[in-house]
């Protein structure tokens, strides 16, 4: 059956990005906050997750572009993102907002660079992960099946 | 007048990121509460029908453009009006202070937590918040009720004029003698991150 296999797809890939670290079990609450009153509940906090930090990761990139850094803006911007990520559970960006905070904290502009790129990569890593997820679980709705809840 | 326990509460939910507005409703909501989501203080007090500069409501009746709230859960990190400066002015404010106030952080500091409860918040939760963490906010909806029953019934019964002493809300002792085993017990169990311990 159709719903069987898109299923099974499902399980097979989500369980690597969970063993990845991609996403965690914060995820899976989200998953169970979902029902018929909210069928899309997922998908809306995942899509503005997603919306949000690539706006944040720009206004990172701007502050640090700046002749003087303004550590202060910068930290708040790294707190915001790191309170998101946690909101959705995207552990990967979560841990390295913690170190880009540190590096906000010390005023190190070097550290903070390094910090932009690895955000800024890991952002776009766990986007396609969670792109991919969306699309199955629409397509095992679709095909009249439930969207298996995942565990760590 | 007794207070029906399945009755529906209103909870007034403030949050300056639209995600977690997004998450706290429907946790909420999924919890069987009534919800009104705000993005900053300023609009809190606005749907509490308190304006910014006022500390009390005016000599309006309860029907008129105000919702009742039986409780108030907000952020602490909020640009303006911070979740605490809300705190402030809800238990400032005559006709807003028994209330009961919860505080949401996505940063687990010690004296923040502290400076919250000293000005009376009922509650600390971390960010992200559980679906758990919603069974704890009744308990404090329904004391607040319980103390509302008891002071009518002081009214009606006494010929004296009472005073009431409007800083009895920051006096810890004064609370503890209120509450029952199982409300203290909620109160002082705060959740702290696996990765910390903290001990207040």
């Amino acid at each position: 059956m159709e719903s069987d296999r898109l299923q099974k797809l499902y399980i097979d890939f989500a369980s690597v990005v969970f063993r990845e670290g991609f996403l965690d079990n914060q995820y899976t609450q989200l998953q169970q906050l979902q029902d018929e009153s909210e069928p899309k509940f997922v998908l809306q906090v995942g899509t503005l997750f997603l919306e949000d930090s690539g706006k944040l990761i720009n206004g990172l990139r701007s502050i640090l572009d700046q002749q003087d850094v303004d550590f202060e803006k910068l930290d708040a911007c790294v707190r915001k993102l790191m309170g998101s990520s946690a909101s959705i559970g995207a552990r990967r960006v979560k841990n390295v907002c913690m170190a880009f905070h540190n590096s906000c904290k010390k005023g190190s502009k070097e550290g903070c660079l390094k910090c932009l790129q690895q955000v800024a990569q890991e952002y776009l890593l766990v986007k396609r992960k969670l792109e991919t997820l969306f699309k199955l679980e629409t397509q095992i709705l679709a095909a009249g099946g439930s969207v298996p809840l995942l565990s760590q | 007048m007794a207070v029906d326990a399945e009755a529906q509460f209103h909870v007034l939910a403030v949050d300056d990121s639209l995600l977690d507005r997004k998450l706290i409703e429907r946790l909420l909501k999924t919890s069987s509460f009534q919800v009104t989501t705000v993005d900053s203080g300023s609009k809190a007090l606005e749907v509490l029908g308190l304006k910014e500069d006022q500390t009390s409501t005016p000599a309006l009746s309860p029907e008129h453009n105000e919702i009742e709230v039986n409780l108030v859960i907000t952020d602490y990190c909020m640009p303006g009006m911070t979740g605490y400066d809300l705190l402030k002015k809800i238990k400032e404010s005559s006709s807003l202070k028994d209330i009961p106030v919860v505080i949401m952080s996505s940063e687990n500091v010690p004296s923040r937590i502290n400076r919250c409860l000293e000005e009376g918040a009922e509650e600390f939760f971390l960010k992200p918040v559980q679906l758990s963490d919603m069974r704890r906010l009744r308990p404090h909806i329904l004391k607040g009720k319980h103390k509302e029953q008891q002071l009518h019934q002081e009214e009606n019964s006494n010929t004296n004029h009472i005073i009431i002493s409007s800083s009895n809300n920051n006096n810890m002792s004064n609370k503890r003698k209120a509450m029952d085993e199982e409300v203290l017990s909620e109160r002082t169990r705060l959740r702290f991150s696996s990765s910390s311990l903290n001990v207040i």
